[in-house]
């Protein structure tokens, strides 16, 4: 049975495997007992990272609806450092912000499994499944924080909205199945290359809703309404995980549908993917300048981030494909540092993401400020960080297809961006503190964890050869 | 060698993150450590000059090193210096070690991170005159923006915050667009030859078509051109100035607005020398318009920081002027003038940094009669008052005639009006240099004021001495940067003739060069000088 058509779920029956555990061990723990119940979901995330790795050269594929080809792999390992920084971040905050640890674990890792699925699915309708398994549990996870009011209408918010968007993409897998008579990516994309299909207006509406339904999940304009709201009221440390393992889970599936299944018809959603990028870099942008609270501000700056990896969807060859990868992992370590810096700052009752909470940190607490402003520049795209090589690899691909317009408009976006990343620093080093009372002291291994993101960021912005190696061996085998 | 000139401040960097950090006297420390390596840094740089082969029979870059970095993308930690990059970077490593002294008082918070700050700031600005590869040149051209961006902000005065995001915002708008095009340029090279390559060296040799060359070249110029700062984007410079800690103005104007004349010269002109010539008129505009307009604003100053910000406007106009002849006279005075300027001007800055230390002021009309307190303090600024304005037999004079040569040959119409701007330099730069220091004590609180103290002899001895030095013998900067000149302006020469032609109209067309013979020594600008000097 090993070596049989189990192999490629093998990742995600490791999480689930933890997650179940953790529910379980949840229900058996006494009152005020201390269970290391972020240490049983460690270790399912480290056991999936490890399998992944195993099944690099394997090329497993199981159900033919599941794949674990090096470009799932690549994205169930970002998912897999996704999911332990998150839950070392977790081990402060749940305790202080009185969060059911159990619950919250457990949905955490059910999460993840639904966005490894959404990354090793090679069928629209498990694509759909998965879908539907991440996004529920981060609904809940959005909610976690019942006792207030922000929390809850973030994730009511969420629910409806994103409930409408499942709709509209299941409703675009309809149209296409109608056109090609299956739902499985490969075959759909050999059914549309043997009949010429450009102009019929069948799979045009298909392909519009399955945009409709990816962009919402990527928040990109004009489907981005509701992400500040939901990561403004999340729980930072969700916020931190949904801005980055959400987004990665579906641009993987984003790539795989549109670059394999319906890129004989690149010419005709290229340019409709070409505005919604354009307008979402400079929306995302934009309207993050005028933000005041850091985690919104962060948001709008998510939404911007999302729009350069379209610019990668956009363009649609090899180097568009790795740099997207390349991306999605500078990007998942660089925010997840940032949004676990503003989650060790919050307290229980306020999150402490006003900018002027941020006055004189450098003062008050040097160290984080210094990995905050790493962070930061890395977002801004300044050299010598992961957040430069990243922004000028999606460029290049943008370029290499002679999208010259949308790459300017990228960098240019990206300096407006600086702009209120640079606000933060100012807040941070060129401020006075005022008389607000001092953060709480941060403990030390969320501390150590912002520091291998920190040298993470550092590494992949000075070395990043090797990560750039291996998102090119991603793409070669599947595209 | 070349990477050890990087390296050397980063480490020294890394090991002050190591240092206690105690604000007040106690950071002696840091500060003599921080010292100690922006030294051996500089002593690194004479290294350098000391083995470098200033004959013209030696190969163009030398001290090269290169090993692959993004392979796949044909980039490289590729790096080299012809003499060009060798004067700039000895100048910054002059200059870094006088910055850090000039702030020895009044940069009196958090001295380690200043002092950190700093050192990364010398080692990215070597980094970027020594780059051969363009994407590795971009690296440290836009990272040179981040310690800069926290010197202005952190230790600037008070309108500290607006002048440091002006700086870091402006400057960054244009050198996005040469990401752009740097990009752009590998892609065609990846087009034409199959392989991507970021090789400045191979890149040259590129045929690009010229539309395309007009478009990279003003991504480039642009970026270049904010740097440098020519009018109308120069107003980030006043600012940025002005609010800046006396060592940041030291370093922004010494060594970094040369990084934008040095990207004309290396990239922007020889890699797309059909658009060169094409917009080298429009360049020579702006830049006498850069001269007479610094010159003006800078006379009506009432504050000597900002009076020496736009004069640096004025001064570094003809830098341009100088590049935009296109031709060695013009080039090699250009090169001459960013060295000179850079000595003259950080001087310039720290005695301004001085009388400010001293007052917290640097209104003019606070002062007044200043050199019957301070005579020491008085002798040394009249020596960088007349390098400024250009007296034969300093340094600022050998730039700003040899580049007024090099145009007059190019079209005479420009050095017209540049004349101008020499004229008004001495207007501006004597008044203020009599309203300060001249006539009776008119403020009392000036009374009592103390003369240059050992600390500040270190810092102006060196200075005034090198202004006068490469004023007198300026061979020794022009002979090795003479065989780099020859050969950039050979090469956007021999792309001159047909295609210009076809493409301009008439009125446009830049005149004819005379041809330049290959021999040095014949029209060299080396012995023009000899002969003109008195």
């Amino acid at each position: 049975m090993i070596s049989g058509q189990f192999d490629a779920i093998i990742p995600m029956l490791c999480v689930t495997l933890a997650g179940l555990v953790v529910l379980l061990a949840e229900a058996f723990r006494g009152r005020g007992e201390k269970m290391p119940l972020g240490g049983l979901a460690l270790i399912g995330l480290v056991g999936a990272g490890i399998a992944s790795v195993l099944l690099w050269d394997n090329g497993a594929e199981s159900f033919n609806a599941v794949t674990a080809d090096r470009f799932a792999l690549f994205v169930n390992l970002i998912l897999v450092a996704v999911g332990i920084l998150t839950v070392v971040f977790s081990s402060q905050t749940i305790e202080r912000d009185g969060l059911p640890a159990g619950e919250y674990y457990a949905l955490i890792l059910f999460a993840i499994v639904g966005m490894m699925l959404m990354g090793q699915a090679t069928d629209l309708l498990v694509i759909f499944l998965a879908l539907e398994t991440m996004s529920i549990s981060v609904y809940v996870l959005t909610g976690m924080k019942r006792d207030q009011q922000r929390s809850t209408e973030a994730a009511f918010k969420y629910f409806l909205l994103g409930a409408f968007a499942s709709s509209f993409f299941l409703y675009g897998i309809a149209f296409l199945y109608g056109v090609t008579g299956t739902t499985n990516i490969e075959r759909m994309s050999t059914a549309i290359a043997a009949q010429s299909m450009s102009g019929n207006p069948m799979i045009l509406l298909g392909i519009g809703l399955l945009i409709v339904g990816f962009s919402f999940k990527i928040a990109a304009v004009p489907f981005h309404m509701w992400s500040p709201d939901a990561y403004e009221g999340a729980p930072t440390v969700v916020t931190a995980f949904m801005s980055t393992g959400v987004k990665a889970a579906a641009v993987a599936a984003f790539v795989r549908v549109f670059l394999k299944g319906l890129d004989p018809m690149i010419a005709d959603w290229a340019p409709v993917l070409w505005w919604i990028a354009a307008a979402t870099m400079i929306v995302g942008t934009v309207v993050g300048l005028a933000q005041t609270s850091l985690k919104r501000m962060l948001a709008y700056s998510s939404i911007a981030h999302g729009g350069y990896i379209l610019a990668g969807l956009v363009a649609g060859n090899d180097v568009g494909k790795a740099s997207i990868l390349f991306y999605l992992a500078a990007y998942a370590l660089t925010n997840l540092g940032a949004f676990g810096v503003i989650a060790l700052l919050g307290t229980r009752d306020r999150a402490n993401d006003d900018l002027r909470d941020y006055a004189g940190l450098w003062h008050s607490h040097p160290g984080l400020a210094t990995l905050m402003t790493f962070f930061l520049l890395s977002l801004g795209g300044f050299p010598p960080t992961a957040g430069f090589i990243a922004k000028w690899y999606v460029f290049s691909a943008a370029i290499g297809a002679g999208y010259y317009g949308l790459a300017i408009i990228g960098v240019l976006s990206s300096v407006v961006s600086v702009f209120f990343y640079l606000r933060i620093v100012v807040m941070m080093y060129m401020t006075d503190r005022d008389a607000r009372p001092v953060p709480p002291p941060v403990p030390a291994i969320a501390m150590a964890a912002l520091i291998v993101s920190m040298l993470g960021v550092l590494y992949l912005g000075v070395l990043p050869t090797r990560l750039i190696d291996f998102a090119q061996a991603s793409i070669s085998t599947i595209f | 060698m070349l990477t050890l000139a990087i390296t050397l401040p980063i480490v020294g960097a890394l090991l002050l993150m190591f240092v206690a950090n105690k604000d007040g006297a106690k950071d002696a420390l840091v500060r003599y450590a921080a010292l100690a390596f922006s030294l051996a840094t500089f002593a690194v740089t004479l290294a350098l000059w000391a083995g470098f082969d200033a004959s013209a029979a030696a190969a163009p870059f030398q001290f090269v090193e290169r090993v692959p970095w993004i392979p796949a993308f044909g980039i490289d930690y590729y790096v080299g210096i012809d003499g060009l990059s060798l004067m700039l970077i000895v100048l910054t490593g002059f200059l870094t070690p006088i910055a850090l002294l000039s702030g020895w008082q009044s940069v009196d918070k958090k001295v380690k991170e200043f002092s950190i700050f700093m050192l990364l700031l010398e080692a990215s600005m070597i980094g970027v005159f020594c780059a051969l590869d363009i994407f590795l040149f971009y690296v440290f051209w836009d990272f040179v923006l981040i310690p800069m961006y926290f010197m202005i902000g952190i230790w600037g005065y008070d309108q500290r915050i607006y002048a440091a995001i002006k700086f870091i915002l402006y400057t960054m708008a244009g050198s996005v667009l040469m990401l752009v095009a740097i990009i752009g340029l590998s892609w065609l090279h990846q087009t034409m030859t199959g392989e991507y390559s970021f090789d400045l060296l191979k890149l040259y040799e590129l045929q690009i078509p010229e539309s395309t060359q007009y478009w990279f070249f003003l991504a480039f110029t642009l970026a270049f051109i904010i740097k440098v700062p020519l009018f109308p984007f120069h107003t980030w410079l006043p600012d940025a100035h002005v609010q800046a800690p006396t060592p940041g103005s030291v370093i922004l104007a010494g060594v970094m607005l040369k990084m934008g004349g040095y990207g004309l010269i290396r990239l922007a002109f020889p890699l797309f020398p059909e658009a060169a010539l094409y917009f080298a008129p429009l360049l020579a505009t702006l830049s006498v318009i850069a001269i007479v307009y610094g010159a003006l604003v800078a006379m009506v100053q009432p504050d000597m920081k900002k009076l020496v910000a736009y004069s640096s406007v004025s001064h570094m106009g003809f830098v341009i002027l100088g590049i935009a002849a296109i031709n060695v006279q013009g080039i090699q005075g250009a090169s001459y003038q960013m060295i000179a300027h850079g000595v003259s001007t950080g001087a310039l800055f720290c005695i301004v940094g001085m009388l400010s230390d001293r007052r917290h002021t640097r209104l003019i009309s606070e002062f007044g009669g200043l050199k019957t307190l301070m005579p020491r303090l008085t002798a040394v600024m009249l020596i960088i008052t007349l390098s400024s304005i250009g007296l034969p037999g300093m340094n600022g004079f050998i730039g700003e005639f040899l580049i007024m040569l090099g145009a007059f040959k190019w079209d005479p119409r420009f050095v017209v009006i540049a004349a101008l701007g020499v004229i008004l330099s001495a207007v501006y730069m004597l008044w203020m240099f009599q309203r300060v220091f001249y006539g009776k004590i008119t403020n009392d609180r000036n009374r009592g004021l103390p003369d240059l103290s050992f600390r500040e002899w270190a810092i102006v001895g060196p200075l005034a001495a090198v202004a006068i030095a490469t004023g007198v013998y300026p061979n020794i900067v022009l002979k090795p940067m003479e065989p780099a000149v020859q050969r950039i302006v050979d090469r956007i020469q021999a792309r001159q003739p047909l295609q210009v032609e076809a493409v301009l109209p008439p009125s446009m067309r830049p005149k004819p060069t005379a041809p330049v013979p290959k021999t040095p020594g014949a029209t060299s600008a080396v012995v023009r000088v000899a002969e003109v000097r008195p």
